[in-house]
């Protein structure tokens, strides 16, 4: 089985600019992407996966460097970043869109610009794929079962939270720091994640994530020309720093591994739903 | 030269301005077709006896012998018939003609073109977009027939679209991830995103189709995973 999809190179990478950093959930590469896009004048509009009320996530179009920075950081939520992709050509007049989202919805908006058919003047309009790597999500009821009965912390006081190291970690505005093992977190997945074959968004220009690379870095592929054209002006401008990927511990191994574990169970899965009659996407 | 025809049946003319509204894609389409009728676009009375692509729009009113007679003619001239946007396709808006409207207070039957004869593709859509109607008559033109695979499909079984597909095809059989792109497809905004799941306005969807059609979790035709 493929781990990765195709790939052009494999980098590790962080946002050069320290707010960033700070703000963002592992090496700032989305916030990064997206900030130098909008000021270079090669992106007029991003979309993001606002934080609301709660730790909810909803999709929205960002045009300014805040609404991205206050946007950062990973929801274990659904975050339904297809559907404003409409409005940010439509209403906000966008002509070089920068998406970003999990690989099942880098899936959806491949599908949108091959296939558009409720899609006028959409497809010529997306001017970057960005993909999020992803084992699982969450409905919000089950993020929120997580964080409140397992975690003992209150929606509204939740800050940041992180999947790593065989747990999830939720971090509240009080500075409580409680985590609860994977394990105990499948039971609040969301079904349909386990027909999902896609770990390291295969389909984006862009894809990134936290596994393989150090703490506070980000592993980056890049899949297309487009791709490599975008990270390679993003690095002679000073907006990222970036490293071999085989110089950083723990590496592509583990990437590997991860992406494997998750093709392998759902493979299954999808065999499964195939014998008792069930549809699976064709 | 390959010869396409636009018919036209009980519909808005809306997919005639998606069609003519490609800007310079439709001169490469028309730069590579010899269109023999249009009743907008070309100053011809009759669609020629051997049409390669009739693109038909239109729901066929059924309690009208001419309009039944047109989709008859059409599917007999023409090589490929292409069901045209969503009154052709799924029915869409004129599936709730049920008469006595003016001008015609007897019409109250409408069905799909899909419904009445054997359509080779089917593209939905309330308009569909520009961009579909270029990729489907360049592929058509390539005779690419992976790429019209879907729209094939359509053409034989995506009648009865509606905006219900997404709750009886995705979300109960457990498939929907929540991407959204059935809202953003949506011309009325029958779809929100409640809890990331559609949540459909049955008063407001038309049944055009394009919510389910755009969803990756029923269908995900694998040439989209080659990119570049
Ligand atoms: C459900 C989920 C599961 C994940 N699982 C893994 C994993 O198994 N391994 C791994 O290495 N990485 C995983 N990630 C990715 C990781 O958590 C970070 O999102 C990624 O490393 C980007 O970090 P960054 O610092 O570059 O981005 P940042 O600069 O912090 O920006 C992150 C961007 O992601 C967007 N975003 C946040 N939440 C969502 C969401 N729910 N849906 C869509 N977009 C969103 C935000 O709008 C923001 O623009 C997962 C992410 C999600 C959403
Ligand atoms: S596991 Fe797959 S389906 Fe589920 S959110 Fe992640 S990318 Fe989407
Ligand atoms: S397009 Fe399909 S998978 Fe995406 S939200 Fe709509 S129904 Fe769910
Ligand atoms: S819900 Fe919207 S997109 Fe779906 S069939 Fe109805 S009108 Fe068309």
């Amino acid at each position: 089985m493929d781990p990765f999809g195709t790939y052009i190179k494999a980098v590790s990478a962080r946002a050069a600019d320290k707010e960033i950093l700070k703000k963002a959930q592992d090496g700032g590469i989305v916030s990064a992407a997206y900030i130098y896009g909008l000021e270079s004048g090669l992106l007029d509009g991003v979309i993001i996966a606002d934080k609301e009320d709660g730790f909810a996530a909803a999709p929205k179009v960002a045009t300014t460097r805040e609404e991205i920075l206050s946007a950062a950081g990973t929801k274990y939520t659904v975050c339904s970043n297809l559907s404003v992709v409409k409005s940010a050509v439509r209403e906000y007049g966008c002509e070089k869109v920068g998406f970003v989202g999990t690989p099942c919805q880098v899936r959806s908006i491949r599908k949108a610009i091959k296939y558009p058919v409720g899609y006028r003047h959409v497809p010529d309009k997306i001017a970057l794929i960005m993909g999020i790597f992803c084992m699982e999500n969450f409905p919000y009821n089950g993020m929120k079962a997580i964080v409140e009965e397992h975690c003992g912390i209150k929606m509204d006081d939740v800050v940041k939270t992180d999947i790593g190291k065989g747990k999830f970690w939720v971090y509240s505005k009080w500075g409580d720091v409680k985590t609860v093992p994977l394990k105990d977190t499948h039971p609040y997945e969301q079904m349909s994640c386990h027909v999902c074959m896609d770990y390291t968004a295969e389909l984006a220009d862009i894809s990134t994530g936290s596994v393989g690379s150090p703490d506070g870095w980000s592993t980056i592929f890049v899949r297309t020309a487009k791709g490599e054209e975008y990270l390679n002006k993003m690095v002679e401008a000073g907006a990222i720093e970036t490293k071999d990927i085989d110089a950083v511990k723990p590496g592509l191994d583990l990437v590997q591994k991860l992406a494997l574990s998750k093709k392998e169970k759902n493979a299954k899965e999808v065999e499964h739903r195939k014998e008792i009659g069930l549809p699976v996407p064709y | 030269m390959v010869k396409v025809a636009h018919v036209q049946l009980s519909s808005c003319c809306g997919c005639l301005v998606s069609l003519a509204d490609t800007y310079e894609k439709l001169l490469d389409v028309l730069g590579a077709i010899d269109l023999v009728y249009s009743q907008t676009l070309a100053d011809v009375r009759e669609v020629p006896d051997d049409v390669d692509i009739i693109l038909l729009e239109g729901s066929v009113c059924l309690s009208d012998h001419h309009a039944m007679e047109v989709a008859l003619d059409s599917r007999k001239k023409a090589k490929i018939l292409v069901a045209l946007g969503a009154c052709a396709a799924t029915g869409n808006v004129t599936r709730f003609s049920k008469g006595n409207q003016p001008s015609k207070p007897v019409h109250d039957a409408f069905a799909p073109l899909t419904e009445v004869v054997k359509c080779d593709l089917a593209i939905p859509g309330c308009p569909p977009s520009p961009e579909s109607i270029v990729a489907v008559v360049l592929a058509a033109l390539n005779g690419d027939m992976e790429y019209l695979e879907p729209y094939a499909e359509l053409a034989k079984y995506g009648s009865e679209a509606c905006g219900c597909d997404l709750i009886t095809k995705v979300i109960n059989k457990s498939l929907c991830m929540g991407c959204g792109s059935c809202a953003a497809a949506c011309p009325t905004r029958a779809v929100s995103m409640d809890a990331g799941r559609p949540l459909v306005d049955k008063e407001i969807c038309i049944k055009c189709g394009s919510c389910s059609v755009q969803c990756p979790r029923i269908r995900f035709p694998e040439l989209i995973e080659k990119i570049e």
